[in-house]
């Protein structure tokens, strides 16, 4: 770490990296999940940046840690942070949705380093998270088992399918988090399919349940050391966030959710992104070409 | 003859085998262990049988995480809620990433005791096959269902196995062994192949016997292995016997009936008589009765191989 950068400030420089890339990745390719991407940021950062023991030159390191995006859509921002931490070249990005990439529109284990199971249809990565951490168990191993999940994917049935078996096997190994960005595709999670009350929900279910405001980085480093304390239960984050959150006419707006971007509108949120002009010129010429 | 056997009791004990040998097969059963027989499992390796309850989605994403960690992951319920149940589960989370889980489903077609249409599995073949890195395998015996488990055990990657419920006579000869994408010749015969799986192979036995009172010589072919069928076996058998009938204990769109009829189309067309249920839903009751109400007896088998030869 560079002289006089605290950690906070570490951190908050690589999340910001991410929703650059973010950006970029969508206005180059023309496509992509913006909003599910943007209010992970700063959770994605912590975990890889933090909290799990993981290593790129070694990405089937048996004792490492597992990750599983079950949102598999928010994979832009994955991505992102896969490119981040070293798992695949930066210059790999901009071929995001192209039909010979490595990185396919939702995550694909067969093609992209890092990624440690196929995810795209909501509701079914919990179940794969809860299989990790049951066999780390049999296995005897100590790694420790992430699942992030979105808010709207909480509607399928699965997730509390999942949610009753690793209460069942008291999975103290594994931590599901929720992007509780409170939007989802068609409208206001509120309005489509309410979730509240999430929190009692999870509780009588058998979790541990922390709530955190999901883009403070000490509200989710304290959360996940708290998650590392509980015995004989599996944890849950409830990690509140703002879809979007980082470029302000992305925010909390649900026309967001998969989009493309115009060369004004990527120019507006690199510059938010405090990009320099130079940066922001390359990536407006660069879709001009693509 | 020797003693029947049926093919979810020989699953049960030849999981209990590979299991002595290899700590990393493990089980997963969705609230029916007594019936698939993994019950036998469960009592000699309780730490590895994992019991998710009436949840048959959750199984399959388990199964699949599980997998990811090197074991091998036999996921066991009926063979209706293994595939219509769980078909996006079964897409995504295994056969999309090429995962290494076991799907097995017991009690298959009409034949499920007296449960009827609602556990009826007449579509399971047609939805696995469809899935492309998956593998279908329907054993007819004891000893092939044996076969088939430790076949399954030793693959890298997705299965599915089709495993009926009754007890079944001894189909294969006591050396065999169980290749991938080989059908088997039962019976030779130069006038018709009937082709089949499963149970119906025993009526499609006895009416190759039926109709060869009448002078016809039918060879018929266990073609277990549903996908990949056993192209080169059925197009000698379009060339040499030209007429060929399928049965098949599945809706006749999608299973046995269609995957002979892609082989013969494309490589050497001769006309086909797909017998098996003609695409409506089943009904409750026992076996016999099932057969006498789709058209499965050996009398009516023999009686349509013989109005299509007529034909």
């Amino acid at each position: 770490m560079n002289k006089g950068i605290t950690e906070k400030e570490k951190l908050e420089e690589i999340a910001n990296r991410l929703r650059v890339k973010v950006v970029k990745m969508i206005g180059k390719s023309g496509f992509g999940h913006a909003g599910g991407s943007m209010s992970i940021a700063e959770i994605l950062t912590v975990l890889y940046f933090y909290e799990m023991r993981i290593d790129p030159e070694n990405p089937d390191w048996e004792d490492r840690d597992r990750f599983v995006l079950s949102k598999g859509h928010a994979a832009p921002v994955f991505y992102a942070v896969l490119s981040e931490r070293g798992f695949i070249p930066e210059d790999i990005l901009s071929s995001i949705h192209q039909v010979d990439s490595s990185l396919q529109c939702h995550p694909d284990m067969r093609l992209c380093p890092g990624v440690e199971i196929s995810t795209g249809a909501l509701g079914q990565g919990l179940s794969v998270a809860v299989g990790m951490a049951l066999g780390a168990r049999l296995k005897g191993k100590t790694f420790r088992v992430y699942a992030l999940l979105g808010d709207g994917e909480s509607q399928e049935g699965q997730v509390w399918e999942a949610a009753m078996s690793a209460s069942k096997y008291k999975l103290d190994n594994l931590v599901a988090m929720i992007d509780y960005n409170k939007l989802e595709l068609s409208g206001r999670i509120s309005e489509v399919m309410p979730l509240e009350p999430l929190y009692d929900k999870w509780t009588s279910f058998g979790w541990h349940v922390i709530q955190i405001n999901g883009h403070s980085f000490t509200q989710i480093m304290n959360a996940l050391d708290e998650a590392k304390k509980v015995k004989e239960k599996p944890s849950l984050i409830i990690a509140h966030t703002v879809k979007g959150y980082g470029v302000s006419f992305m925010e909390d707006r649900v026309e967001w959710h998969a989009v493309s971007m115009s060369p004004q509108q990527v120019k507006d949120a690199l510059k938010e992104l405090r990009c320099s002009t130079e940066e922001i010129e390359v990536t407006l010429s660069e879709m001009k070409e693509g | 003859m020797s003693e029947k056997i049926a093919p979810r009791e020989a699953f049960g004990k030849t999981l209990v085998e590979l299991g002595e040998k290899n700590p990393d097969i493990v089980v997963l059963d969705a609230d029916l262990a007594p019936s698939t027989k993994v019950s036998y499992f469960k009592e000699r390796f309780p730490e590895r049988f994992v019991a998710v309850g009436i949840a048959e989605q959750n199984m399959i994403g388990i199964a699949a995480g599980l997998s990811t960690l090197g074991f091998i992951p036999f996921a066991t319920t009926f063979a209706c809620f293994a595939s219509r149940r769980v078909c996006d589960q079964v897409m995504i989370s295994v056969a999309y990433p090429r995962l290494n889980v076991k799907i097995v489903g017991a009690y298959v077609g009409l034949f499920v005791g007296k449960n009827g249409a609602t556990h009826q599995s007449l579509e399971d073949i047609a939805i696995m096959r469809s899935l492309a890195n998956m593998v279908v395998i329907e054993p007819v015996d004891g000893l092939e269902t044996k076969e088939v488990v430790r076949f399954a055990s030793e693959y890298d990657g997705p299965v599915y196995l089709r495993i009926g419920r009754d007890p079944m006579p001894s189909i294969v000869p006591p050396d065999y062994r169980f290749q991938l994408g080989k059908g088997l010749v039962l019976k030779e015969g130069s006038d018709v192949t009937l082709i089949s799986s499963g149970i119906m192979i025993e009526d499609t036995l006895k009416a190759a016997s039926l109709i060869e009172k009448r002078g016809i010589q039918a060879r018929v072919i266990n073609m277990s292995s549903l996908k990949p069928v056993d192209e080169g076996l059925i197009v000698k058998a379009a060339e040499e016997t030209g007429k060929i009938v399928t049965v098949e204990n599945h809706n006749i769109i999608g299973g046995l009936g269609s995957a002979v009829a892609e082989v013969i189309s494309e490589k050497f067309p001769v006309k086909l008589k797909r017998i098996g249920v003609r695409d409506v839903f089943g009904k409750s009751g026992t076996n016999e009765e099932m057969k006498k109400k789709f058209g499965l007896r050996s009398e009516d088998i023999a009686e349509e191989v013989v109005s299509f030869l007529e034909s």
